[in-house]
């Protein structure tokens, strides 16, 4: 939400609307079955829903993880085109690096309420053999990150919205329930879902701009402002991660996916990195704690995330909730049996799941973590193949 | 009388509320509760009884009226709360009486970040906030006026309050029962025992606190708290004078 006011990136025009600036709040919520089960996205609107007050219909959206069992091992680009000619550009450059296994319109449900919608497209997609051999020193992800970058940086009205595997991000300008009956979300099953409600207050509200903002596997929805977003925005470029949604949130996104992708942290030490721990507190850390906080504050001040928030991030293993360290957002987790739940307000737990097993506020920089347990990811897949 | 919320859109149940105390019930019981917001506001007298979770701003700018929450709360409290009484009997979310200017909050179980942030005295005006559990960091964060306990019932070992506390305090008087480190304390707070005085208001709010959960108030006793009140009453006096 927070960024120059210089409009953002040419072009990229998707139905923003252009609003003054408004006190608000957005909401979060989370839902994780750390056995794999798979639940329909119903679960998460209500919870969402629950928080209506939280946003103000400029912004909604959903991120599923296990929803494309049948294409599991294909990168699933979700895509929003302003015109049929932005999704020619965009295709050829698609055609161009990517063996496409299928290509369809998303599905979704005509809803008076949801005005202005892009083209919506989606593709099945893996990268082309002769393009990994050609960039034969990258990953096929990070073939498929840059590949996301060029159409979001270089097509004006053409934008990657979704990038994992056997997961898939569905947003736009909207209530959230209303967005979810716009994508059908109640009709997929996942055993991880996250939603957004939008309150956008440093930056206007367009289809591109509601969250939850993904790369690959890695999606985020966020309350709060990162004030040290220019920071971050610089310090990612120089690993090719390019800012261009007009948004902070999508930095977020970015440091998970260099931070545990890319540089192989632990997930805790990543989020240690994005909210650490202040220096007098480092300082009374136990000697082999305090030189790892020391290193990671030093190697990492880059990544450093400062200002109000709180998010969400989902990815295709587990789910993390984590605040700043101060904790000027809020936070509420729950456990209830093996699911995990995160939101800004208890109700919109409550809401779906009346007696979790337990209740507890975040604290400030510690991060709420829920894991596939071993073995879960197959069972998933295998529960919708059965 | 009794409301059943399931479905109703807060400013509804509000409104719903009110009438009630206007066609004369001494009580209203609002049962299926769930994120509804400012509940109770402003109001001078009667007794809501809440079964579920409120949402935000519970009993904001509340006036004398009584609220009891047979389930956890959220975040803002006695938000601003002029007089009256809010029991809850669970847990709440941050900022917990934020600018509690009268009245009493008196919580079962933990509180989140910031409570009694910014509470105010003035005059026979004076808000009190009792926590049985534990709080978060920033308890009593620019607090100015009134009585802010914290009693530690039911975590074992763990400490009364997180770090940062009473950060920007400039009047007003925080008691912890249990040890407190030196690192946790703001800038602008002092450490000292309980006189004979304190321990004498104290004692009789911890004895209204016991009737509303049914405890004993003889486990409390002097020696168990600490007290906290600020260095100076303008501690940011010359913060901006060179």
């Amino acid at each position: 939400m927070n960024t120059p006011s210089c409009g953002g990136p040419p072009g990229k025009s998707m139905n923003r609307r252009d609003r003054g600036k408004d006190i608000g709040g957005c909401a979060i919520s989370g839902i994780m079955a750390e056995n794999g089960e798979l639940f329909s996205g119903e679960l998460v609107m209500r919870s969402i829903a629950n928080m209506r007050e939280r946003a103000n219909g400029l912004g909604g959206g959903y991120a599923a993880y296990g929803i494309y069992p049948q294409h599991k091992d294909h990168y699933a680009l979700h895509v929003m085109y302003e015109s049929g000619q932005d999704q020619q550009t965009t295709e050829q450059i698609i055609q161009q690096n990517c063996l496409i296994h299928e290509a369809e319109p998303i599905p979704t449900h005509p809803l008076h309420v949801i005005k202005q919608r892009p083209l919506l497209h989606r593709y099945f997609v893996t990268v082309k053999p002769e393009q990994l051999e050609r960039y034969y020193d990258l990953s096929e992800d990070d073939i498929m990150a840059n590949i996301v970058m060029t159409i979001n940086t270089d097509v004006s009205g053409g934008f990657v919205f979704s990038s994992g595997k056997n997961m898939g991000i569905f947003k736009g300008v909207g209530y959230p329930e209303d967005i979810g009956q716009f994508f059908r979300v109640d009709e997929y099953d996942a055993y991880i879902w996250i939603a957004h409600g939008r309150y956008p207050t440093n930056t206007t509200g367009w289809w591109g701009g509601a969250h939850p903002f993904g790369l690959l596997e890695w999606s985020v929805v966020h309350n709060g402002e990162i004030s040290s977003y220019g920071i971050n925005r610089r310090y990612l470029a120089n690993f090719g991660y390019y800012c261009t949604l007009q948004t902070d949130t999508e930095v977020i996104a970015y440091i998970f996916d260099l931070l545990l992708r890319k540089h192989d942290l632990p997930l805790e030490v990543a989020c240690m990195a994005m909210a650490p721990p202040f220096w007098a507190e480092i300082e009374r850390m136990a000697p082999e704690q305090r030189e790892l906080a020391r290193t990671i504050r030093t190697v990492y001040g880059g990544a450093l995330l400062n200002g109000p928030f709180s998010v969400v991030v989902g990815h295709s293993t587990g789910m993390i909730g984590f605040n700043d360290r101060i904790k000027l957002r809020p936070m509420v987790a729950a456990r209830h049996e093996d699911r995990l739940y995160i939101a800004s307000e208890e109700a919109a737990i409550t809401e779906i799941c009346p007696k979790p097993d337990v209740t507890w506020h975040a604290q400030g920089g510690v991060p709420i973590v829920g894991k596939l347990k071993n073995g879960a990811e197959d069972s998933a897949v295998a529960q919708v193949a059965g | 009388m009794t409301i059943n919320a399931t479905g109703v859109y807060y400013r509804q149940l509000n409104e719903q509320i009110r009438a009630a105390f206007n066609n004369g019930a001494d009580e209203v019981v609002v049962e299926n509760v769930c994120g509804h917001r400012y509940l109770g506001t402003s109001l001078r007298s009667g007794r809501i009884v809440i079964n579920g979770v409120p949402g935000n701003d519970l009993g904001a700018f509340m006036d004398g009226a009584e609220i009891i929450v047979r389930g956890n709360a959220q975040d803002g409290v006695g938000n601003t709360m002029n007089a009256g009484k809010i029991v809850i009997h669970g847990h709440a979310g941050d900022i917990l009486g934020y600018a509690q200017r009268g009245g009493k909050i008196f919580v079962q179980d933990s509180v989140g970040y910031r409570a009694g942030i910014h509470m105010k005295a003035y005059h026979d005006h004076f808000p009190v906030v009792v926590v049985g559990g534990t709080a978060q960091d920033y308890l009593g964060e620019y607090m100015a006026g009134g009585i802010l306990a914290v009693l530690n019932l039911n975590s074992g070992d763990q400490l009364a309050a997180g770090d940062y506390i009473g950060t920007g305090m400039h009047g007003g008087v925080i008691y912890l029962r249990g040890t407190v480190e030196a690192y946790q304390l703001g800038q602008e707070v002092g450490l000292e025992c309980l006189e004979e005085s304190d321990w004498q208001s104290l004692g009789s709010i911890l004895g209204e606190y016991c009737t509303e959960f049914d405890r004993d108030p003889a486990q409390f006793c002097q020696g168990d708290f600490v007290k906290l009140t600020p260095r100076s009453t303008r501690p940011y006096g010359r913060l901006y004078v060179y």
